[in-house]
């Protein structure tokens, strides 16, 4: 081969702001055969998603573009926009996160492909069967029947497959996936790279994928980048990078996958909190007179018992209930079944009966943006509560206690009247933390308090709960998908689908054996990435 | 926990508002703007006291008298009416003899007739008056012929008078004050019935929000003008008539904005977590949802002001307003449309309605750009 497909050198990419130029990439190269699949990963911010936009020149008008991007000999920086146009679409396609932003929701799926087919020259009688043909290669069942259907009649895997296919349908030179599955359940995620790596296996295209998942990435990638920063600090073939990396930033990358176990079930420590038969049940209605038709059972059925001191993982796809779940337990939605804290049923008692009780029950949410209120200051934040629950307590003491519990969770206290938006996810989602610590609870429901983090800040939040713990003896209900860092904190384990228990028990066990084929399903993609067929998970 | 941040400064702005204050001021055009909208409330504020027909202190007979604030029969000045024109020239002189009197700049009230007119009313700004129009009226006041211009021994109409011989500045400054006043009253409270009645829909939804959504669509599809026309042939329509009409239809608009804000807010994570700490309904919708609902609200805020003084000022032009006679901005552009020959009070209230309506749009924009939390300032 005489010169690679894809060919970048020194690119600089900024953004120019009221007379200010901020550089995001800086002297960023890499090389891309055709065949091959290189793998750019970074955590959020490090200007992966920037350099994979500008090599299609997608950038916004405020941005400002060095160096040389060559493709297929061409230089693309060069370029009029009409042959950028010509480019896009044919040369260079992509796929991104969102599948549900990603397409027009007004169209159907047989319109938004054969407008890409249109748009770069395929004659009108041969674009349905060329859509046929591409939804087919993609594995949606039923191609010629799913013609028709609007974005939102489809699940989110079949989303992105759909993208996938509009993507592919021009038989591109490259292809550059960003993020494709990180909005997937993981059983999803791994069918979708399943189906990525195939057909690139059978297209011979270039493959340009950006991820901050590793597991991914040793999965599916030939060539590795590691960008931080705007800046590639590594790169090399995934082989060799994943068994000695090299720089410091990398390791760290590698050695961020949350670690340790949790301790066993002391079946001394008193119970806490018990669910029997525990339903969350949304009516359904129709007609003139709102009649009740049926229901959306959104949990059905749950019972739990949750320890002093102990964490009970709560593991399960989304649209399982896990949330909903974690909500009614904590009376923050209506529900059926008894609520047993510390002996005394709570699930009929009013607002009122509940606000003593409501120090002791806490709760962290998982977008670390939408939980703290961006007009209070930090101090105010995590004194709310105080507020309510002590309201005895003197300024100087409730500022001391916010002092402490900021302190406990690894902030400087001396920043506690500076507002949220001037922190980071994982220093948002300490002071989350903070704010249901302040109160000193026996027991906080974590509501995927990791999954809106970098892997390397989620391992910190981790090893912080797992420590909190251990001082404080805080019973935790962690509701997640990402099983790795249930692994690393429940001691008890309840897998959930359809709002109903799909197996539960101590967390050992399930890990080393898991009995449900479900369960087995969820364990095969989530540690191995391997997809396994739907009709199984479906099981 | 090695160094407690000290929890005094309670009346210190805090950081957020020092913030907001920051980015005000970036925007120098609603800087300068509130300040010369506040120089200019201020001065008609205390109009009392530069521009007035009375005088501001009079010393009579060994007393001290203070008109501006007492109403003093004229029988304390030797004459025999019930209440005391200092302008007439039969009290001046009678005080002039026994004493002093100290009179503001402008010698003129809102309801001031003049009534020794060098030209017919409406008169133009003097000036602009010749010499030979002056000269008449001059020799009337003074008895003999002023020396030098005759025009400059008159008592001068800086802007003119109206066609019922009151001066335009006088009228303007009174005008001003009334229509500003009147404008803050009715937005802000309708201000507050609007975010109070938005809110409480938004966060409680239900049955509540769905009755009161039909009953803001019936209400706000009466038709307002008629309305008024009607309490108006019933009552005398006064300032506080005409506020509580106008209130009647105004907090709807805001209504809308406030509703859909908090909707969305109290969907949010925070307020979920504020429920999960024990906070009760009202504490979360005025400590949570409210103040996150507020920059949609204070964004439109300068438009609710700048539309009560627009229809306030539309009702006085079309002659729906205030008592008549009152002096107010509407009624000045009235004199102006009815009087083409005299541009002047045309002139005058377009430029004063333009710079208000302007000045308070400014500001607006300012306080719009300070509030917005994600706004960086250089």
């Amino acid at each position: 081969m005489t010169s690679p497909l894809l060919h970048v050198t020194g690119l600089g990419i900024g953004f120019q702001a009221r007379g200010a130029l901020t550089p995001v990439v800086q002297d960023v190269g890499f090389t891309l055969e055709k065949g091959r699949t290189l793998a750019l990963v970074g955590e959020s911010g490090s200007g992966k998603s920037i350099t994979a936009l500008s090599l299609a020149r997608l950038l916004p008008p405020a941005a400002r573009v060095t160096g040389h991007i060559n493709f297929a000999g061409d230089d693309v920086l060069a370029m009029s926009e009409r042959q950028l146009r010509a480019l896009r679409g044919r040369k260079i396609t992509m796929v991104f996160q969102e599948p549900m932003s990603s397409l027009n929701p007004l169209h159907s799926i047989e319109r938004q492909i054969g407008e890409i087919l249109e748009l770069h020259g395929t004659r009108k009688r041969d674009i349905r069967d060329r859509v046929v043909a591409a939804l087919a290669e993609v594995g949606i069942p039923d191609p010629a029947g799913r013609l028709g259907a609007y974005p939102h009649q489809l699940s989110g895997g079949q989303r992105q497959r759909v993208m996938i296919a509009m993507a592919l349908v021009n038989r591109p030179d490259l292809f550059i996936a960003d993020e494709p599955t990180t909005a997937l359940d993981v059983t999803v995620q791994a069918q979708i790279l399943a189906l990525l790596k195939d057909l690139q296996t059978r297209l011979g295209m270039a493959m340009l994928f950006i991820t901050h998942d590793l597991g991914i990435v040793r999965k599916i990638a030939d060539d590795v980048a590691v960008m931080q920063k705007g800046r590639i600090v590594e790169a090399g073939p995934a082989a060799s990078l994943f068994a000695g990396p090299q720089h410091p930033y990398t390791k760290m990358l590698l050695a961020a996958e949350p670690k340790g176990a949790a301790p066993a079930v002391d079946t001394t420590r008193p119970l806490l909190l018990q669910t029997g038969d525990l339903k969350v049940w949304f009516p359904v209605r129709r007609g003139l007179m709102r009649r009740v038709v049926s229901h959306i059972k959104a949990v059905d059925g749950i019972s739990l018992q949750v320890r002093a001191g102990h964490t009970l993982g709560i593991v399960g796809e989304s649209g399982s209930g896990k949330t909903t779940l974690g909500l009614a337990i904590l009376r923050l939605i209506r529900s059926q079944g008894p609520i047993i804290w510390l002996g005394k049923d709570i699930s009929s008692l009013n607002s009122t009966a509940m606000r003593p009780l409501r120090r002791d029950l806490q709760v962290v949410f998982q977008d670390p943006f939408g939980s703290l209120s961006p007009r209070m200051s930090v101090a105010q934040i995590v004194e709310e509560g105080l507020r309510i629950q002590n309201s005895s307590l003197t300024a100087t003491e409730r500022r001391s206690r916010v002092t402490a519990a900021l302190a406990a969770t690894d902030l400087d206290p001396a920043t506690m009247d500076r507002f949220p938006h001037e922190f980071s996810g994982g220093q948002r989602q300490r002071i989350a933390i903070a704010r249901a610590l302040v109160l000193e609870p026996k027991f906080i429901v974590l509501d995927e308090p990791t999954s809106a983090l970098d892997m390397s800040v989620q391992a910190q939040i981790v090893t912080l709960l797992r420590d909190l713990q251990a001082r404080h003896g805080i019973a935790y209900m962690f509701i997640s998908h990402d099983l790795k860092v249930v692994k690393a904190l429940a001691s008890d384990l309840i897998i959930m689908k359809g709002g109903k228990v799909m197996e539960s028990g101590p967390a050992a066990p399930i890990f080393a054996a898991p009995q449900h084929p479900y369960t087995r399903a969820l364990f095969a993609a989530a540690f191995n990435i391997e997809a396994v067929s739907a009709a199984e998970v479906a099981g | 926990m090695t160094s407690l941040a000290p929890a005094t400064r309670r009346l210190a702005l805090s950081p957020i508002n020092r913030r907001r204050l920051a980015n005000f001021r970036a925007n120098r055009r609603g800087w300068w703007s509130l300040w010369i909208f506040l120089f200019l409330f201020f001065g008609s504020l205390t109009a009392n006291f530069w521009i007035n027909d009375r005088p501001l202190l009079v010393r009579y007979q060994g007393q001290f008298y203070l008109p501006v604030f007492v109403n003093y029969p004229e029988t304390d000045f030797g004459g025999f009416l019930p209440t005391t024109d200092y302008r007439d020239p039969f009290v001046q002189k009678e005080i002039k003899a026994k004493g002093w009197l100290i009179w503001p700049p402008i010698r003129f009230s809102w309801n001031t007739h003049k009534l020794d007119l060098p030209t017919p009313a409406p008169s133009p700004p003097t000036w602009l008056l010749s010499d030979r129009t002056c000269r008449p009226a001059a020799l009337l006041q003074h008895k003999h012929p002023p020396p030098g211009e005759a025009c400059n021994a008159l008592e001068w109409n800086w802007l003119g008078t109206d066609d019922q011989a009151r001066d335009v500045v006088a009228r303007l400054v009174y005008g001003f004050r009334i229509s500003v006043l009147f404008g803050l009253l009715l937005a802000g409270l309708s201000s507050v019935v609007g975010i109070l009645a938005g809110a409480v829909q938004g966060f409680y939804g239900g049955w509540l929000d769905l009755s009161m959504q039909r009953f803001i669509e019936i209400w706000s599809s009466l038709p307002q003008l008629y309305i008024l026309i009607i309490v108006a042939s019933v009552i005398t329509p006064g300032f506080f008539v005409l506020l509580g009409v106008l209130l009647l239809f105004s907090w709807v608009s805001l209504v809308h904005l406030v509703r859909a804000e908090t909707l969305r807010a109290r969907n949010l994570e925070y307020v979920n977590a504020a429920r999960a700490l024990g906070l009760s309904n009202n504490r979360i919708l005025f400590r949570h949802v409210l103040p996150n609902a507020m920059v949609a609200t204070i964004t439109f805020m300068p438009f609710i002001l700048n539309a009560s003084i627009a229809t306030l000022t539309a009702l006085d032009f079309l002659g729906f307003g205030l008592p008549p006679g009152s002096a107010s901005l509407g009624e000045l552009l009235l004199q102006g449309k009815s009087n083409l020959q005299a541009p002047w009070l045309a002139i005058t209230s377009f430029i004063a309605i333009a710079l208000l309506l302007s000045l308070l749009t400014f500001i607006g924009e300012a306080v719009r750009d300070a509030f917005d939390p994600r706004k960086s300032f250089a």
